[in-house]
């Protein structure tokens, strides 16, 4: 079994491609439907985020386990323009693209682990986890 | 690519089978409006039964095309959201409220036929 893979995110149809591909790893890993749609919903968020802010960027799957249980590690990193203002992003209804502003705190409650690093200027790296229940 | 938008009578059908993406999503928001333009329909119905998973971008472009339906005269009624999407869209923050649904196709028609009481 593969542990880890990646999809880059260069054009808009990659979105759909990284969140097929999570589904997929989600589905063999024994996650249940609802949950392989969070996962393949947050990655959707991700992936437009990096498509819409950056341009370019990749979304890596790592398959984790630890005491007993198994995860799904999504990586979302690009070297984009960065967040200037993380706790704003971090609002519900925030959004500076016209759309509904769900994206990442909607990940945040999609996934069971959420964490951000961004540098403006530099880039953005979204680390995300959902364990298998 | 294109999502099939059917006519039966004074309605639209459409059924959503393929995994979208945001062009396409964008395409079926332009395409439904010419066709209701072009058919005079007083109401639609789109079938999500077979969509697994709705993401904060394609919620905005169906809830917008309710809205600009409605404008148009034409009411909208979404059927067959899954347990799953609907569990992740309210995990999102996104609760559609002024969207009008049914269980299912039959029941979306059904209640087109009421509110439009024809």
């Amino acid at each position: 079994m593969i542990t880890s893979s990646s999809v880059r995110i260069k054009k808009e149809w990659d979105i759909v491609g990284a969140r097929q591909m999570g589904r997929k790893l989600a589905k063999d890993l024994g996650f249940g439907t609802i949950d392989q749609a969070r996962i393949a919903t947050a990655i959707s968020e991700l992936a437009r985020n990096i498509y819409l802010y950056a341009e370019e960027g990749k979304v890596e799957y790592e398959i984790i386990e630890e005491m007993n249980k198994k995860g799904l590690r999504i990586v979302a990193s690009d070297k984009g323009p960065g967040i200037e203002d993380l706790s704003k992003v971090m609002e519900d209804g925030y959004s500076t693209s016209g759309g509904l502003g769900a994206g990442l705190p909607g990940v945040k409650r999609l996934m069971d682990f959420f964490d951000i690093i961004s540098d403006p200027g530099k880039g953005t790296t979204i680390s995300t986890i959902k364990w298998v229940r | 690519m294109r999502i099939p938008i059917l006519k039966l009578h004074n309605y639209l059908l459409v059924s959503i089978q393929i995994d979208l993406d945001d062009q396409t999503a964008i395409d079926f928001q332009e395409d439904l409006l010419h066709n209701i333009h072009k058919s005079g329909a007083t109401g639609v119905v789109i079938d999500l039964t077979s969509v697994d998973m709705i993401d904060s971008f394609i919620a905005k472009v169906l809830g917008d095309v309710v809205s600009m339906s409605d404008l148009m005269g034409a009411k909208v009624v979404l059927t067959g959201i899954q347990p799953a999407v609907a569990i992740t869209l309210i995990d999102l923050g996104i609760h559609m409220q002024n969207v009008a649904t049914a269980l299912d196709l039959e029941q979306g028609l059904i209640k087109l036929h009421q509110e439009l009481g024809e």
